[in-house]
């Protein structure tokens, strides 16, 4: 289906485009840049452009692909940079240059690398989709490969192919490959959804305590800019026990991206070995990269995510920042002149949260497996006002909420977790799965946060009256939360206890409750000595 | 296609800055056009939307004595480029690119579009190469490094220029060498633009400058700092020079972004600011950095006053969400007469961690940064204590830190004159010495 260009305004265009489906992608321009149909008139159809418009002439040609926007999913995904539609960065720097150019799609995947396929399928066997045609070894993971479609196979070979070679063919003459296209927006099926059951060990003393997370949750952590979002964010990312790694930097910086690939790169998995790029796929759309990009960058990483999930594996899927994708949806919006709701989002802000959190979950893969996806996303709200719009629709969908608070960032306490506002809804899970790593979890936990509370309430009092005013045990529990606070909650994100392994997190914790209870004794021991007439 | 330039009399509507244009044919979105009053003078303009043959441009100069049958528009099938050659160094020009020092235009190398292209993530090689700006406060414990972009938050009264003006003079890269400076004006006034000619005719790497004043187009601040980025990067890039650019002050540039977006009629964000501020001003920020085998280095310092010396009011708020980091002038501090007022506890430099240590600057420095930001911190923590229950009612502890932060100000902040970064480094390590907090 062919047709012209007959306006432009910002990311949007319209093409006098008749027969096309709402959401089929079509190549825009003589550039040829990528588009998505988002809205369908008589005589007209109106296209969402994903790449710089600047410099499109009316008149120029637009073509449909009868396809949706699709992500390409098959071995060699892990390790790779991608932009927000899964173009591949460092190919495009050899072959462009270090500036970005729109249009010119490029393959995602490696086309000459060959790999080695492990069939598990005989001729004859039937196939449902999802199911496990073979395996190959991508790093340090047996990547499986999975049916695309049903049927019962003729021939499936062993050896070494490449992602476009086919690897044998189903009776009904459909060929079989590494890799099989997916369309982004649409959540990748399971046999069904199951209970959690398994903690996920961030490393950071103060959620993995305080705030735990199970693997198939979600969590949110708002904050303003210099709270330190970024770097907790990478902070787990470089030590969360999972298997695979997908990191969205939704309109972040550019050098964070760069930064990020250099320590990826030099930086080993402290589970499994291996350089840490290994088991991470990045997908960066900074924020001068084009806006509407932006918006489904974060489809194109929660789909990989759940290729990964349908292997059976652990999968963590971190964006920085969903309030940059949030904005793009208004931009978007406004551009397609939509009535807004809130702050000018739109109205769908909510639900398209909601939906998108949903693809979070433990799950029996199509394959008969059993994977995770875990989402934590980062929130930026303007102004740190925590009232706005992208950070109560997400508190209404995640299970996890660490307010980040530009006071303890101001003072260096790093991560600068709130301990009073944030909370986690897998607490209680939580807890019992750390107690095989360390028996008194729960205590610990228990005690910690007593302590956090009392010391809040004395330090009002201790402003109005002064330190001096405080009674002993008074000060002894200011002491001892301080040194919580400095030596257990807060922690360095660039040293060697940027990973604290429950284990250590439990030792650290008890040590200086010990401590605590030896003075609590001490002065007990005094007053005693006191009121029956001093000491010996 | 189109391969001239073309010329249409069908003007059907005006409402600054925006010009409505009909049977227009092929127009380019982002295309920049010329508008020629009746009186033969010509403004610069720019396509901002297409419907059919009806075109929305938006004029950076002025709407005063166009009319409708006679003002011409020339439509020239390109978007905005910027001339580019070795030869701009040194040069004077308005927010249009016009010279302003007298001299004729030079000759281009070659021409390039001044939105610019993203950076490729990939080609990006980290910033990691330590600035000497000569203040302790920048030095000691917000480095910069070469390719980042670190703004000036300011209140309106504050010396933000003379602040300025220390960094753009004092200023000394690692490897030796020194700046070339791109200084973009917008709407600063006349005064404030002389005290800036006098500090750029001394920079020793030389300058570019794109002065916009309070009384030029208001519109054309939207274009001047692109133009400043484009010079920048080809610098930079193609000439492998190390590049500060000085952007003076990003409150006018987004109050004409708003102007824009008001008279399109957009619906208005925070503050009536338009919803892609975050993404318009990372389309210029964003421009600052490194490029992986290459040398040269763009290094961006947008100055912001703080509206109502409020660091949530949008400009501020989305700055530091793009930058990496920002330098806070503290009104406080000021008035105390200290100076630099630089305000270390809201300051931050993101990129600080990779431009320290031995080799880059001394082994002790991070120590020495962490040492004084713990007991400032607290210090000036304790000072609200302070006002509440007084001096006396306070432990022997916190009054120490109560005067090592009056210490600190006064002798690690404030500074008459340049300081090396090992002076920086000397005088913090003497101060943590003096209170007792030195390896803790």
């Amino acid at each position: 289906m062919n047709g012209t260009i007959t306006g432009i305004s910002g990311p949007t265009v319209s093409a006098d485009l008749v027969g096309v489906r709402l959401y089929e992608q079509v190549q825009v321009g003589h550039a040829g840049l990528i588009g998505e149909v988002v809205r369908l008139e008589p005589q007209r159809a109106v296209i969402q452009v994903y790449e710089e418009t600047r410099g499109l002439a009316v008149g120029e040609p637009v073509t449909a692909t009868g396809e949706a926007l699709m992500v390409r999913l098959g071995p060699g995904l892990l390790g790779g940079m991608f932009d927000g539609l899964q173009r591949p960065l460092p190919a495009l720097v050899a072959r462009d240059g270090p500036f970005l150019q729109a249009g010119g799609g490029l393959f995602p995947l490696d086309l000459t690398r060959r790999w080695h396929l492990t069939p598990c399928l005989a001729p004859g066997a039937a196939v449902a989709p999802g199911q496990i045609l073979g395996t190959v070894a991508e790093g340090p993971i047996q990547h499986q490969i999975l049916a695309a479609a049903a049927g019962t196979i003729k021939a499936l070979d062993g050896g070494d192919f490449t992602v476009e070679a086919p690897i044998g063919r189903l009776a009904d003459g459909t060929l079989l490959h590494l890799w099989q296209p997916w369309p982004a927006r649409r959540p990748r099926p399971c046999r069904r959804r199951l209970p959690v059951t398994a903690p996920l060990i961030t490393g950071q003393r103060c959620i993995d305590l305080l705030f735990p997370l199970v693997k198939g949750g979600t969590a949110i952590f708002p904050g303003g800019f210099g709270t330190g979002k970024t770097v907790l964010e990478q902070a787990i990312a470089k030590f969360a026990d999972v298997d695979v790694v997908v990191y969205v930097g939704c309109g972040e910086r550019g050098n964070e991206m760069a930064d990020l690939l250099d320590e990826f790169m030099a930086l080993r998995d402290p589970w499994r070995g291996g350089a840490l790029l290994e088991r991470t796929i990045v997908i960066a759309n900074t924020s001068n990269m084009p806006v509407a990009a932006r918006e489904a960058s974060i489809y194109t990483a929660v789909t990989l995510a759940e290729y990964y999930r349908d292997m059976g594996l652990q999968v963590l899927l971190l964006a920085d920042s969903i309030s940059r994708w949030a904005e793009a949806l208004r931009e978007i919006s406004s551009s397609l002149e939509e009535m807004p709701g809130e702050e000018g989002y739109p109205t769908y802000l909510g639900s398209r949260l909601a939906a998108y959190f949903e693809r979070a979950g433990v799950v029996e893969t199509c394959g008969g497996g059993r994977g995770s996806l875990s989402m934590l996303l980062s929130v930026s709200p303007p102004g740190g006002d925590l009232t706005e719009p992208v950070t109560q629709a997400c508190l209404r969908a995640a299970g996890a909420f660490f307010m980040l608070d530009a006071g303890l960032a101001h003072r260096r306490h790093f991560p600068a977790i709130n301990w009073q506002q944030s909370y986690s809804l897998y607490a209680q899970e939580a807890v019992g799965f750390f107690s095989d790593r360390a028996a008194d979890w729960g205590g610990l936990r228990q005690r910690c946060r007593e302590l956090l509370r009392q010391e809040e309430a004395l330090r009002e009092i201790a402003e109005i009256v002064g330190p001096e005013g405080l009674q002993e045990p008074d000060r002894l529990l200011l002491a001892s939360v301080g040194r919580i606070r400095d030596e257990f909650l807060s922690q360095n994100a660039y040293s060697d206890e940027a990973f604290s392994p429950p284990e250590a997190t439990a030792a650290c914790l008890r040590g200086i409750l010990a401590d605590h209870d030896r003075g609590v004794a001490g002065l007990a021991g005094e007053a005693a000595g006191a009121t029956t007439g001093g000491g010996p | 296609m189109k391969l001239m330039e073309a010329s249409y009399a069908t003007l059907r509507a005006v409402r600054a800055p925006l010009l409505l244009l009909e049977e227009i044919a092929g127009a380019r979105i982002g295309e920049a056009v010329r508008v020629v009053a009746p009186d033969g003078s010509e403004q610069a303009g720019e396509v901002l939307r297409i419907d059919s043959g009806t075109v929305l441009v938006q004029l950076f100069g002025e709407t005063a004595g166009l009319d409708l049958p006679t003002t011409r528009v020339i439509f020239s099938d390109r978007v905005r480029r910027a001339p580019l050659a070795p030869g701009c160094v040194g040069r004077i020009f308005d927010g249009s690119f016009r010279p302003l020092d007298g001299l004729p235009p030079y000759l281009p190398e070659r021409w390039a579009p001044v939105s610019g292209r993203p950076l490729n993530p990939t080609a990006r090689a980290r910033p990691e190469e330590f600035i000497e700006t000569g203040y302790s406060a920048i030095d000691g414990l917000n480095t910069l490094v070469k390719g980042q972009k670190l703004p000036l938050f300011t209140c309106a009264g504050l010396p933000a220029r003379e602040v300025v003006a220390g960094i753009l003079s004092q200023a000394q890269l690692a490897g030796g060498g020194a700046f070339v400076v791109v200084f973009v004006a917008l709407g600063l006034t006349h005064q404030e633009a002389n005290f800036y000619r006098r500090v750029l005719d001394n920079m020793a790497g030389g300058f570019v400058a794109f002065l916009n004043l309070a009384d030029q187009a208001v519109v054309e601040r939207l274009l001047a700092p692109r133009f400043g980025l484009t010079v920048a990067e080809y610098l930079a890039f193609e000439r492998g020079l190390d590049v500060l650019v000085l952007v003076t002050d990003m409150v006018n540039y987004c109050d004409a972004l708003r102007e824009v977006a008001a008279a399109r009629e957009e619906l208005p964000g925070r503050r009536g600011y338009p919803g892609y501020l975050y993404s318009d001003l990372a389309s210029l920020y964003e421009r600052a950095g490194r490029i992986r085998g290459r040398p040269g280095s763009v290094t961006l310092l947008p100055v912001v006053t703080m509206p109502e010396d409020d660091i949530t009011h949008p400009i501020p708020d989305l700055t530091g969400y793009i930058t990496e980091g920002q330098l806070v002038l503290s009104r406080d501090l000021h008035q105390r007469g200290i100076f630099p007022p630089l305000d270390v506890l809201p300051s931050l430099s993101r990129l600080m961690q990779h431009g320290i240590g031995a080799g880059r600057t001394r082994a002790d420095h991070r120590a020495i940064a962490n040492g004084l930001y713990r007991c400032y911190a607290r210090g000036r923590e304790l000072r609200r204590l302070e006002a509440i229950v007084g001096r006396d009612g306070m432990l022997a502890g916190d009054r120490r830190l109560l005067d090592f932060a009056d210490r600190f100000e006064a002798a690690f902040i404030a500074q008459s004159e340049r300081r090396s970064v090992a002076a920086t480094l000397d005088a913090g390590a003497a101060l943590l010495r003096e209170f007792g907090e030195e390896g803790k």
